[in-house]
């Protein structure tokens, strides 16, 4: 299948990649799956978009999508930020997928940064964009040395980070891009998502995948697999909590972003879940400021 | 109020529309052709065919009209261009002793066979700013002879007649390595690590290779040649039986000559730093000669004491595509995992400041601060 | 159980091109045992304390080990993971400069706690609470737990250096040069303080030094090394005592007596 564009100059595969790098790259994935948390080395290509802005994402989408898939794409969970709108489009021209912003709807999903707050079902796919997939980089930054620690299942490193915060603040320290073991065996950075989401991950009912293009590595969680975030005993692992709830759809256990409203210290927070919010709102949950905001949207 | 970010398409298509614009400049003001970038901004677009790993002067320049002259943009745009590609097949490896040169210097012999050949150089140019250029003025034409098709030999294989320098050596392993085609694996064999260091940033093997020469990772290099010039490129066909040309390209080389005290594997000669790049662009090949040399200190059991010999450190951060996209990917949002940590410091402070308050309640002794 | 041997060095040669590492060296070792190897540099002990703590493979021979279920087996025979797991379990190893055996940039705790995490102790209370112990054993203040050891004095570090490798309770000890680098009333409170860690945790151990006074103070038997071959070998009273050999009775009136 090829895309033709209006001026007749060039054409594309359908989805951009042609269909041998397409193989390679479900390879890959289908090793990630079989081996859960595992880094698979791919031949990451060039992207028509920089790399760190969502090649590795763009090209497991590319290679997993069809036809049929309903595409979403989210950026800080939101489906309007631009680099989100960016890659949408991307999609919408070079494989004419039909795209959503309902999470539910959606069949495949492309995310930076955060998990949907709704619970994903059984068919779906998640699909992470990834800048730095070695958990163990800040520790140890040579390829050949944490590939080697990964094999033989060395992480006690990983375990003297969180000690030293413990010791130094009392608490872990590490609020994003919190480190999982998954299936008791790798070590797995969940990308840049805070760790508010990790708890997502475990057991889910879709299939996750990870893309890191500059990086070129793809890994991946099958669904219903475990996932449990690092931890102590005496300190187990705990999610962010927020005291007020969504300004504008009143949503308790969500995540919130900090909307600053003036510059003298006036603030909201609001869901960073853009759909969940609107979602709610359409059934009728108000918040203390939703009135203004539909107002400002007129 | 707040707004929803719900502008986003909007703003990019905006944002596109201003930079058309503000690419094409004052519209009194001729565009560019691509002939005339491609005539007479040749060295942009040896680099950006270079870097971009892609010999198509058109297209080079097209790249760089596009990218408003900002190279590492075009050659961006060329990679991403270059991945859409078919693939036939590999060429086989071009013949530089049979090159056409325009260029040849050696700076270890005062004359060799074929001579020293100045050719297109800045060098013993004095810089000053040429106001005439400003107008269009009439240029003179190169002197000139005829060729006379006999090969230029190279310095490396006068010194090799001697046995004093290393051989061309054999690829470590039976298939050349494609680094595009290929995931990227450390330790690289010599091949990948060449094709990297090719399509690098000029700017990061400078630098590298400049730091060699300033005693970190000294290698005693001598430029044995740089050559300058065409040569043709082969292509195997297998249903013919023999090889047909599919064209010439225009190429610098570097052979660096350094000195080699020899191991226990190997006799005291010289080995060999090198640079192979697309177009004339003196300086890259140089550099990467240089880095070359460099990265070969585990194979010849030297020392890896500096940077520019660490093979995961310069070959993960050469290439200035890779670069830049993570280098500017900053600007992306990141307020999700900003607010994780705005929470986490505005709790730590909190806890700082009750630890504070407990400390100065117990010390009742202590005035009362100001408010 | 102490009817075999704990280590077993058998033919162990080491050559660099043309050069002698050291060559056709054999030895065994005992649970409890403290063996010195000493000579001048260059002459094959460190070499030699490499090639048996599998740090660097021989050229040629055998170092066999007697596992935790009484089995002997073959280091270089063994799996990677199981050798690294090894050496951060049942073994210890004691660099001459601190720094290449600590995590400078993280904080004592941290550095002596690493082994229990690496064996998957996951309760952050029991680690502090050993690393306290260990630091206490090794006479560093409590209040120092949370320091970098880059702010410590070498002394200390060394000291640091050998709580981090003996939490996990190793039967096996190498040292390379322990008290190189330090000045002579440092390096006597240390040797002091290995003493007695050694005696009290029956540890085996191979320690590598030049000088005699170590290998006195703290070794039962003594190896004597000379251009990478054993020159003698026996009980250090009676090799310190008594020397057999031309070669070590010029080491041996070659410094003061002690």
């Amino acid at each position: 299948m090829t895309i033709h564009t209006d001026d007749g100059l060039a054409t594309y595969n359908f989805a951009y990649l042609d269909e041998q790098t397409k193989r390679m790259i479900r390879r890959a994935i289908l090793k990630g799956i079989a081996i859960p948390g595992y880094q698979v080395p791919f031949a990451s290509r060039e992207m028509p978009m920089p790399y760190g802005w969502g090649t590795g994402g763009v090209q497991v989408t590319a290679a997993v999508i069809g036809p049929d898939d309903v595409l979403k794409v989210i950026d800080q969970g939101a489906d309007d930020t631009t680099n989100a709108v960016s890659i949408r489009n991307f999609f919408a021209k070079v494989a004419e997928v039909e795209t959503t912003t309902d999470t539910a709807t959606a069949s495949i999903i492309q995310t930076r940064h955060r998990i949907p707050e709704e619970k994903l079902k059984e068919g779906q796919i998640l699909v992470y964009q990834v800048p730095i997939p070695e958990p163990l980089r800040f520790l140890e930054p040579r390829e050949t040395e944490t590939r080697k620690m990964h094999a033989l299942s060395e992480y006690g490193l990983m375990h003297v980070k969180l000690y030293e915060d413990i010791a130094k603040n009392g608490h872990i320290a590490t609020t994003y891009a919190y480190p999982v073991k998954v299936e008791g065996r790798y070590v797995m950075d969940p990308s840049p998502t805070p760790k508010f989401d990790n708890p997502k991950m475990h057991m889910s009912d879709a299939l996750q995948l990870f893309g890191a293009g500059r990086e070129k590595r793809i890994y991946a969680i099958p669904p219903h697999t475990d996932v449990v975030s690092l931890d102590f005993e005496d300190y187990p692992f705990e999610v962010q909590t927020f005291v007020e709830p969504c300004a504008l759809c009143a949503a308790h256990g969500v995540y919130l972003d900090e909307v600053i409203l003036d510059d003298k210290g006036g603030r909201m927070f609001v869901c960073s879940d853009t759909d969940h919010c609107e979602k709610r709102r359409e059934g009728g949950h108000r918040g203390h400021l939703a009135g203004d905001a539909r107002e400002t949207a007129q | 109020m707040y707004v929803a970010v719900k502008g986003g398409e909007t703003a990019i298509r905006n944002a596109h529309r201003l930079l058309a614009n503000r690419r094409r400049g004052d519209p009194s003001v001729p565009s560019l052709t691509l002939e005339q970038i491609a005539e007479q901004l040749a060295l942009a677009c040896d680099r950006v065919m270079s870097e971009g790993s892609v010999y198509d002067r058109d297209l080079a320049a097209l790249a760089i009209k596009q990218a408003r002259g900002d190279l590492i943009e075009a050659i961006f745009l060329l990679r991403a261009y270059r991945t859409t590609l078919p693939r036939f097949g590999y060429s086989e490896p071009v013949d530089t002793a049979a090159m056409q040169v325009e260029r040849r210097i050696s700076a270890t012999y005062k004359d060799l066979p074929g001579g020293q050949m100045l050719g297109p150089t800045f060098d013993y140019t004095h810089r000053l700013l040429d106001p005439a250029l400003a107008g269009d003025e009439e240029v003179e034409a190169p002197e000139s002879h005829e060729s006379d098709e006999t090969p230029v030999v190279r310095v490396s294989d006068i010194l090799a007649r001697e046995g004093l320098i290393e051989n061309d050596g054999v690829s470590e392993s039976e298939e050349i390595g494609d680094l595009t085609r290929t995931p990227m694996e450390f330790p690289m064999n010599r091949d990948t690590r060449l094709q990297a260091l090719s399509r690098g940033d000029e700017g990061f093997l400078l630098a590298l290779g400049y730091s060699t020469q300033r005693g970190y990772a000294r290698s005693h290099p001598f430029a044995g040649e740089i050559r300058i010039g065409e040569v043709d490129v082969e292509f195997d066909v297998p249903e013919l039986g023999f090889t047909v040309t599919l064209g010439r390209i225009r190429v610098t080389e570097c052979q660096m000559v350094n000195q080699f005290q020899g191991s226990s594997k190997a006799p005291p000669q010289f080995t060999r730093g090198y640079g192979l790049v697309f177009g004339q662009s003196e300086r890259k090949a140089m550099a990467m000669a240089l880095c070359d040399r460099a990265l070969r200190a585990t194979e010849l059991g030297e020392d890896i004491v500096a940077a520019a010999q660490d093979e995961e450190f310069v070959i993960s951060h050469s290439d200035n595509v890779q670069a830049t996209g993570f280098v500017e990917h900053l600007k992306l949002p990141h307020y999700v995992d900003f607010q994780a940590e705005l929470d986490l410091v505005r709790r730590m402070r909190a806890e700082h400041a009750a630890r504070r308050d407990s400390d100065s309640d117990s010390d009742s002794a202590m005035p009362e601060a100001a408010e | 159980m102490t009817d075999q041997p704990l280590l077993c060095v058998n033919g162990v040669s080491k050559f660099y091109g043309n050069r002698i590492g050291c060559q056709d060296v054999g030895l065994e070792l005992w649970l409890g045992e403290v063996l010195a190897i000493v000579g001048e540099s260059g002459s094959g002990k460190t070499t030699l304390l490499n090639c048996i703590s599998t740090r660097l493979p021989p050229t040629a021979g055998t170092v066999s080990y007697r596992m935790r279920d009484g089995q002997m087996r073959d280091l270089y025979r063994m799996g990677e993971a199981e050798r690294r797991f090894l050496m951060r379990t049942d073994w210890g190893f004691v660099h001459q400069n601190p720094a290449d055996g600590l995590r400078m940039s993280v904080s004592a705790g941290a550095n002596v706690g690493e082994r229990l995490m690496a064996v998957g102790e996951r309760h952050y209370g029991n680690i502090r609470e050993t690393a306290e112990d260990w630091l206490g054993r090794v006479e560093i203040g409590l209040d120092r737990i949370d320091d970098q050891p880059r702010d410590f004095s070498g002394g200390m570090r060394q000291r640091l250096q050998i709580a981090r490798n003996l939490v996990t309770v190793p039967r096996l000890v190498f040292m390379d040069e322990p008290t190189g680098g330090l000045d002579v009333s440092v390096q006597a409170r240390l040797l002091d303080l290995l003493r007695g860690l050694v005696n009290d945790l029956g540890l085996a151990v191979v320690v590598v030094t030049h000088d005699l006074a170590v290998a006195r103070l703290l070794s039962h038997r003594i190896m004597v090394m000379k251009d990478g071959a054993v020159v003698e070998t026996g009980l250090t009273d009676r090799v310190l005592d008594d020397p057999r050999e031309p070669y070590t009775q010029l080491l041996v009136s070659s410094i003061l007596q002690v």
